[in-house]
């Protein structure tokens, strides 16, 4: 660190045991952890005040959050369940933003990799099932992959904005979505609710041994851990944190920032397709309209939320997962209307992304700042 | 209504009577956003001011009878949506965009909220013009019975784009977008001027969203708005901040918005589903046309994130 560079006499000094070393290491992680969970505390109380004007009682809501999501061992499968696609709908918010960019149409890798995995396992329809369960996977990926690639690619070789042509690309792959499973995908025998085939049994993703909650949280978990891996380890990972801090000097040093684009958006919806899959082949067992459940938006609000760290990624997700779990509990418990969860979630993410304006305010977190001794003063 | 056989007519017909009705919200919607860009910030969040418009412009004109009322209710609600992002926005290391999809997500859960108890009833309509009232045709009235808002929608592009030019209010919003620096050297305070400029963006996108529910489609659900407010943000960039760009623009995507139903009413349905993704793709293609990774784009203003 450069300060220790500057002023290694005083450091020697101050520098008891490690104990003051074990301080400032601490301090400077600190802020990443105490803002969060301080803009988290405030957008509860925020939401407490919210519910007291329209008259019920923040404690019984609050309460029946946490039953509805963590009460109970069968509330936390169910939250657990809820997580999984929210996973990897966050990595595909998270890894763009790695790269500066701001991608939040996930919901439409999600429905596309969920039909392609549903089309897949009705046409391999009596193959042996760890192939066609495999091949529903990397289908389903590489539907994402493509749709999010192209965001990438656009955003790269035409400058189009990735905001918006990825949240529109969202909308043209829904109503893709409900042309192919209300026309050639669809099972006559689904009236109501226009399907594709159910997949058969042997081709669905089972239950975790010992619990209610399927493989699609085992995979998040990798995936949240691969990428954090990708990002923090490998040299693609260093090149695109370059490239997003300023894309000149990464093409000044020579990287190819284009096929990092691409390559990591992608990834990211590979990782969206991915959850469409599981929640085909783990929830659902045939693509309908329930594919467009949200989950790409709420994985907007995990990522933003883990400020795109794939491992801060997995605790929150979990968080908002029973938040979205106790959404049904606390209609029938409080009378209060489904969308309450949607309004907490606005303003937990108004107030994080206004807590990105006290990074670096805060003296305690920077040992840099920290009053030096006043007989030493003199030296440094 | 007696239906006249007018054959394949039907379809460019309908597609001029739905580009005039489809359209209106994006009028406004990109008018507002136009004013709100051109002051240097971009606000995501409309489509989110567009729902929570539609659903309180609803529900004060169920409360009072007035459809008049619920249009003011709208364009208030939207005021403080504007007003909020704008103040937010003012922050060091507040990202204008973030804060766009935050507020779009939190405008519609907060008119999903407030909203659930309005589905039912029915509310009073906005009223229109029969300017098709010569013809014997039914297909032709209908088509030509145009909103009043479409008419002030129009009337406000053409008095935005003299304003710009021609006032003092249209020169101190184009300098705080494209330099805050000589802004300040004229000693305005930018983030003062984009405040209200996005307020102003905010009120007029609530407008948008009250013909949406009082008058096309008429009433308020939940999937009252599938990305208008979006895509007119998109449109803007298309009309290169123009407003009379902008007005063109709102027309061609009703148009092509009204593409699936109108074929629908002449018994095309194969694809159906395909037609409504018609806007999304024009919105694209069209940002794929217009963008250039070489050069910025003309008429841009030079404060703007979502252009550099």
């Amino acid at each position: 660190m450069a300060d220790t560079v500057s002023s290694p006499d005083v450091r020697t000094i101050l520098d008891v045991g490690g104990y003051r070393t074990a301080l400032e290491w601490t301090a400077r992680r600190a802020e990443a952890f105490v803002i969060p969970l301080a803009a988290l505390v405030v957008g509860m109380v925020l939401f407490s005040l919210f519910v007291l004007a329209v008259g019920k009682s923040p404690v019984q809501l609050y309460e029946t959050m946490w039953r509805g999501g963590f009460g109970s061992w069968f509330s936390i499968q169910n939250s657990l369940s809820r997580s999984a696609p929210l996973l990897l709908a966050a990595l595909c918010v998270a890894l763009p933003a790695r790269l500066g960019l701001v991608v939040i149409g996930g919901e439409g890798a999600i429905v596309l990799g969920g039909v392609a995995a549903a089309a897949i396992g009705v046409a391999l329809n009596g193959a042996p099932s760890f192939l066609v369960i495999l091949l529903m996977g990397v289908g389903g990926a590489a539907a994402g992959g493509i749709w999010i690639g192209v965001v990438g690619a656009l955003r790269h070789y035409r400058a189009v904005n990735e905001t918006i042509s990825s949240l529109l690309m969202a909308y043209i792959a829904i109503a893709l979505m409900n042309h192919l499973v209300e026309g050639p995908l669809r099972d006559p025998a689904s009236l109501n609710k226009p399907s594709t085939q159910p997949l058969a049994d042997i081709y669905r993703v089972g239950n975790i041994p010992g619990m209610e909650v399927h493989w699609g949280l085992v995979v998040g978990i990798i995936a949240c851990v691969l990428s954090w891996l990708l990002i923090e380890k490998t040299r693609w990972g260093f090149a695109a944190r370059i490239a997003g801090g300023n894309v000149r000097a990464a093409q000044v040093q020579g990287l190819a920032v284009g096929p990092l684009i691409v390559g990591f958006t992608a990834l990211a919806g590979g990782f969206a397709g991915l959850a469409g899959m599981l929640e085909i082949a783990a929830v659902q067992g045939s693509a309908n309209g329930s594919l467009a459940a949200g989950y790409g938006y709420t994985g907007i609000l995990v990522a933003f939320l883990a400020r795109h760290n794939p491992l801060a990624i997995i605790p929150v997700a979990i968080l908002l997962g029973g938040i979205d779990a106790s959404g049904g509990l606390i209609q029938r418990r409080m009378d209060l209307p489904d969308a309450t969860v949607l309004v907490l979630q606005g303003m937990l993410f108004i107030v994080i992304l206004f807590s990105e304006t006290f990074y670096g305010r805060f003296k305690l977190f920077n040992p840099d700042l920290w009053q030096r001794p006043d007989f030493l003063r003199g030296n440094v | 209504m007696e239906t006249t056989d007018i054959g394949l007519w039907g379809v460019p017909l309908a597609m001029l009577g739905g580009a005039i009705r489809v359209s209106t919200p994006f009028i406004f919607v990109s008018l507002g956003e136009a004013i709100t860009e051109r002051s240097g910030r971009i606000n995501l969040g409309l489509e989110g001011t567009l729902v929570f418009g539609a659903m309180s412009a609803y529900a004060v004109a169920v409360m009072t009878g007035s459809p008049w009322l619920g249009l003011l209710a709208a364009a208030l609600a939207g005021l403080c949506f504007g007003l909020f992002h704008g103040w937010i926005c003012k922050f060091p290391k507040v990202n204008d965009i973030a804060i766009g999809i935050a507020l779009m997500l939190f405008g519609t859960g907060l008119a999903f909220f407030f909203g659930k108890p309005f589905i039912q009833p029915s509310a009073p309509d906005l009223p229109a013009i029969p300017f098709g009232a010569w013809s014997d045709i039914p297909q032709v009235q209908a088509a030509l019975n145009v909103n009043v808002l479409f008419l002030i929608g129009g009337a406000l592009a053409v008095f935005l784009w003299w304003a710009f030019r021609n006032t003092h209010i249209g020169l101190i919003v184009r300098v705080v977008g494209d330099s805050a620096d000589a802004a300040r050297a004229m000693g305005l305070n930018p983030n003062t001027v984009r405040l209200l400029a996005t307020g102003v963006g905010g009120a007029l996108a609530g407008i948008g969203g009250a013909y949406l529910s009082l008058y096309y489609p008429g009433s308020w659900t939940e999937r009252i708005s599938s990305g208008q407010g979006l895509m007119a943000v998109a449109l803007v960039i298309f009309a290169r901040w123009n407003p009379l760009g902008c007005f063109a623009a709102a027309l061609l995507f009703g148009g092509a918005g009204a593409l699936g139903p109108a074929l629908q009413s002449v018994g095309v349905t194969q694809g159906y589903y395909l037609f409504y993704a018609a806007p999304y793709i024009l919105t694209l293609i069209i940002m794929i046309a217009t963008s250039s990774p070489s050069r910025t784009l003309a008429g841009a203003p030079g404060e703007l994130s979502i252009t550099k």
